[in-house]
């Protein structure tokens, strides 16, 4: 069966052979423009003048577009129409598209965009978070409170208590494939868009608006991204919209690539937030309330920032049961790059802020961390087989609901009131600490710390709770569109997008195994929104979820089909598919290829749609109650880590994760979305640092200044295992989401490097992150001196 | 009109194997000559700094950034691009190996890890994970975490090396 197969990606032999094309190597028509955008060099003003007469000038140029040029809508927001493609009257940030150029060659447009010379009467900008509180600007009218029982007077009346500031820097995607859109104009004003986009309906959308047709004048097809993070949700819409528009006014096509500088300068990043906390807790380090206020610099426009901040605040508790929870959300509006989703969407801010809360409250104890964390775990949701994986759901039998827990115990909530039916912590922590010795590492990383001056160990074991669902439910929708040939091949399109998640093989390894055929008989074809439409984003983990269970519908529409064209042909409604074939009672069996031929010649049709709405999400954001998500991932992550004193230096010595992807639908491409989160996560939370001056400019805005994990960052033990476990809920396969959970893996680096810091003195570390070498020195002085 | 693209320059250079003649604007790159005058688009831009490793291609033995290397520099060299080595089938057992290994997620990093993979591969020996940490340190992955890559290189040299199982 080609479910649960260790499949390799379904274009790894194309990748590997140099054959897979990204929207860069598409050949393109003779005649094919460039684009490139002037932008602006202050972040905060009005445009008082702008002359462009150079850049008209310039060498191969061929048009110049202003605001005042766009036909139509001057806007690439995905909602709050706030986002104009072209800067109007207003700059609110250095890099912010001012006009755009269309040349004869990308060189020839990006040079002559930087021959523009715009006159601005200049504002002071509003850049940190200080000074957007300040100034009152923000997004909604106030802070948004989600809060459970009465956390300040827990928190006054418990026993003990810890107060601290917590700052989280932003994260670059780094794609390695840049933004990039290409327009090709066709008959009837009709535009066809290839874009490296994690979103086709959202860029299908805007194109239209901006082109003044109705959506069917537009098509917009992906077959692959070189990555996407999140950075392609929203941020593709003002290439694809800038070469839709000039498309159309020159009827050539019309091509955009960020260069990589650009693409840093202008596009949203992770959002960095301020965490002010203060908990209250008991002798063992149960908390018994916890307030805390995030503060998220969402930059200069709303794009998904409420969405993210929601997220953040949904993740507060990660794995912890808050009886008194408080959380307080300003989502602030300053003159930098508006940041945008980007893995984990918010999640991980949340939960990092709850994790530091952890390692303060153990360090003020004087506790093993662990055993604080675990203090405060939620109750387990079955009892955990002795046996190997334990219970993610209990054994599912078909047509049988789940045992539930009869213990009669209150049910446990999260702070937004959704009942936790389904933790696997307490069996998931138990495995790892003792497959990857926690103990006696804990008991070797004090030795050795006793014993060595200079380079101190760091030893953390985190958990990562994640919530699997858009919080706007309405997103939490999808569609597929299947065919099935004469010659028995299968044709198989659906919402989603492939950015080497490895979700078009998932999915097509559900229509192979509804057919009972072998993956290879499954055509895998571009995202398209003319075959699927009115498509989610793929995003918020979702994809294999909806689009897998979207395609299970559409394949079993066929094969009832097919079922009862051949029941009715041989008298037999016994009709089972596997292998390959389709059998008909014990007497006759016929190649797929032989019924498909079949149900053609009795003119059944062989194509059919299928859609799919998640279950039992229900959720107002605005109260802070309700069941937002339908199921959580788990995971756990232990990191062993060492510091060198004198440089700030860190290595990750180890790591060791265990994580839960249900009943895995292909383990290969999983343990690759592991492996892959946790290194992105800890390169956030370690290494990769965003500056920006205090004129606003990024001045990390290469890769010359902005370092992500290399192969000699990561951890040079690294052991990674699934959990063996079925979702309790019923999805497809019973599998669980794996795209952005483990990511929240890379938190346990953060908090070993903590605990090395800890190593150097009696005071708290309170390590703000990224833990660059800078700060791991001011920490560990600090600590030294027991602050 | 600026200099840079008045400039052109006779080069001559095989390419894959194949002979290859052009007039190239002076400030070309290698990585843009081999992309959109041959249409190889095996190497991909990704940085276009020197620092991210996805434009790697082969130039006289060496693995060359192909975004640092101007095509007029490539007068008289013999340059391999990922198709043509798949073509020549010399890397065939380190191509198996990613596939197998699911060493590449979005594959935008893979030609030109592959690229510098070959590199150190034909020093011949079996080297181990650190020397392959090193060696690869110039080549970013944002997907993968690295550690298939490594397993992948691991297990061809060996192989190569006729000791490894796989
Ligand atoms: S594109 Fe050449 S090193 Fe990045
Ligand atoms: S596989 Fe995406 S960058 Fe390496």
């Amino acid at each position: 069966m080609s479910v649960a197969s260790p499949l390799p990606h379904d274009a790894a032999r194309l990748h590997v052979t140099g054959q897979a094309r990204y929207v860069d190597d598409i050949p393109l028509p003779a005649g094919t423009l460039h684009l490139a955008f002037g932008l602006s060099g202050v972040a905060r003003g009005r445009i008082t003048g702008m002359d462009l007469s150079a850049v008209r000038m310039a060498p191969g140029v061929v048009m110049v577009l202003t605001a005042d040029d766009l036909p139509f809508a001057n806007d690439v927001s995905p909602s709050a129409h706030d986002e104009p493609l072209l800067a109007a009257g207003a700059v609110h940030y250095i890099g912010q598209p001012v006009f755009a150029v269309v040349a004869q060659s990308h060189l020839a447009a990006r040079r002559a965009a930087r021959l523009g010379r715009i006159d601005y009467a200049e504002e002071a900008p509003i850049l940190t978070i200080d000074q957007a509180q300040a100034a009152n600007s923000r997004f909604e009218d106030g802070p948004r409170i989600y809060s459970k029982g009465d956390a300040p007077a827990a928190i006054a009346a418990a026993p003990h208590r810890v107060k601290g500031r917590f700052e989280v820097g932003g994260q670059e995607h780094f794609y390695l494939e840049g933004q990039a859109a290409l327009a090709l104009p066709q008959e009837g004003g009709d535009m066809v868009v290839h874009s490296s986009t994690q979103h086709p309906t959202e860029i299908q959308h805007k194109v239209a608006e901006a082109l003044g047709v109705p959506m069917h004048a537009v098509r917009v097809e992906v077959r692959r991204m070189g990555g996407g993070f999140g950075g392609k949700e929203s941020q593709g819409n003002a290439l694809a919209v800038a070469c839709a528009v000039a498309a159309s006014m020159t009827g050539r096509p019309c091509k955009m690539r960020y260069d990589r500088d650009d693409d840093m300068v202008i596009t949203g990043k992770r959002h960095d937030f301020r965490i002010d906390y203060v908990a209250g807790f008991d002798d063992a380090g149960r908390v018994l309330g916890v307030d805390f206020v995030h503060h998220v610099r969402c930059g200069w426009a709303q794009d998904l920032s409420l969405p993210v901040a929601d997220r953040a605040m949904l993740h507060a508790d990660n794995a912890y049961l808050l009886e008194n929870a408080r959380i307080e959300s300003h989502r602030l509006k300053t003159n930098t790059q508006s940041a945008t989703a980007f893995r984990g969407f918010g999640g991980p801010q949340g939960m990092v802020g709850i994790e530091r809360v952890m390692d303060h409250i153990a360090h003020h104890l004087g506790r093993d961390p662990l055993e604080v964390r675990r203090a405060n775990y939620y109750a387990e949701a079955a009892p955990a087989a002795g046996g190997a994986g334990g219970l993610s759901a209990p054994p599912f039998t078909p047509g049988e609901r789940p045992p539930e827990d009869i213990s009669g115990k209150k049910k446990q909530t999260t702070p937004y009131g959704m009942e936790v039916e389904d933790f696997i912590l307490h069996a998931m922590t138990d495995r790892l600490a003792t497959e990857a010795g926690y103990d006696a590492r804990r008991q070797a990383v004090a030795a050795w710390n006793a014993a060595q001056p200079v380079l101190k160990r760091g030893l953390a074991l985190t958990p990562v709770k994640f919530g699997i669902s858009f919080t706007l439910t309405h997103l939490n929708q999808a569609g597929a569109l299947v065919h099935v040939y004469q010659d028995g091949s299968v044709h198989m399109n659906h919402g989603g997008t492939e950015m080497g998640q490895g979700l078009f093989q998932k999915v097509a390894q559900v229509a192979a195994a509804r057919f009972g055929l072998d993956v290879g008989a499954v055509k895998i074809t571009a995202t398209d929104t003319g075959k699927v439409p009115n498509t989610s984003a793929t995003a918020a983990s979702s994809g294999s979820d909806l689009n897998g269970m979207a395609v299970k519908a559409a394949c079993d529409t066929i094969r009832d089909r097919m079922a009862a064209h051949l029941a009715e042909r041989f008298g037999n409604d016994d009709i089972t598919f596997a292998d390959g074939c389709v059998h008909i009672g014990q007497d006759h069996t016929l190649t797929f290829a032989q019924a498909a031929q079949s149900a053609y010649a009795a003119r059944v049709s062989l194509s059919a749609t299928g859609f799919y709405a998640t279950p039992k999400v229900e959720w107002d954001r605005i109260k802070g109650q309700g069941r937002p998500f339908f199921y959580f991932a788990y995971g756990a992550a232990l990191t062993e880590v060492v510091i060198d004193t004198l440089t700030g230096e860190t290595r990750i010595l180890r790591a060791d994760l265990l994580h839960d992807a249900g009943a895995s639908l292909n383990p290969a491409l999983d343990i690759g979305q592991i492996e892959g989160g946790y290194v992105q996560g800890a390169g956030w939370l370690t290494m990769e640092e965003l500056v920006w001056d205090t004129k606003g400019q990024l001045r990390t805005h290469a890769p010359s200044t902005y370092k992500i994990p290399a192969v000699s960052d990561r951890p040079a033990v690294f052991n990674v295992g699934l959990w063996e476990g079925a979702n309790r809920e019923d999805t497809i396969y019973r599998s669980k989401a794996v795209g952005e959970p483990p990511f929240m893996l890379g938190i346990s680096a953060l908090m070993a490097i903590s605990d090395a810091v800890a190593a150097c003195g009696p005071g708290y570390p309170a390590l703000d992150a990224p833990a660059t070498p800078e700060r791991i020195l001011a920490a560990v002085r600090r600590v030294r001196d027991g602050i | 009109m600026t200099e840079a693209f008045r400039d052109r320059i006779d080069i001559a250079l095989t390419v894959n194997g194949e002979q290859v003649e052009a007039r190239v604007p002076a400030g070309r790159h290698l990585v843009d000559f081999l992309r959109l005058d041959l249409g190889l688009t095996g190497a991909h831009a990704g940085c276009e700094h020197g620092v991210c490793g996805a434009c790697t291609i082969q130039v006289d033995g060496q693995a060359v950034r192909g975004c640092l290397m101007l095509a007029a520099q490539a007068d008289g060299a013999e340059v391999w691009t990922l198709e043509g080595l798949t073509e020549q089938g010399v890397i065939r057992d380190l191509q198996d190996a990613f596939v197998a290994r699911n060493a590449l997620q979005c594959g935008y990093c893979t030609p030109g890890m592959l690229a510098s993979i070959k590199e150190l591969l034909d020093m011949g020996g079996v080297p181990d994970r650190a020397t392959i940490r090193e060696h690869l340190s110039g080549n970013y992955c944002r997907c993968t975490g690295y550690e298939a890559i490594i397993d992948a290189v691991e297990t061809v040299a060996q192989a190569r090396a006729g000791k490894g199982a796989a």
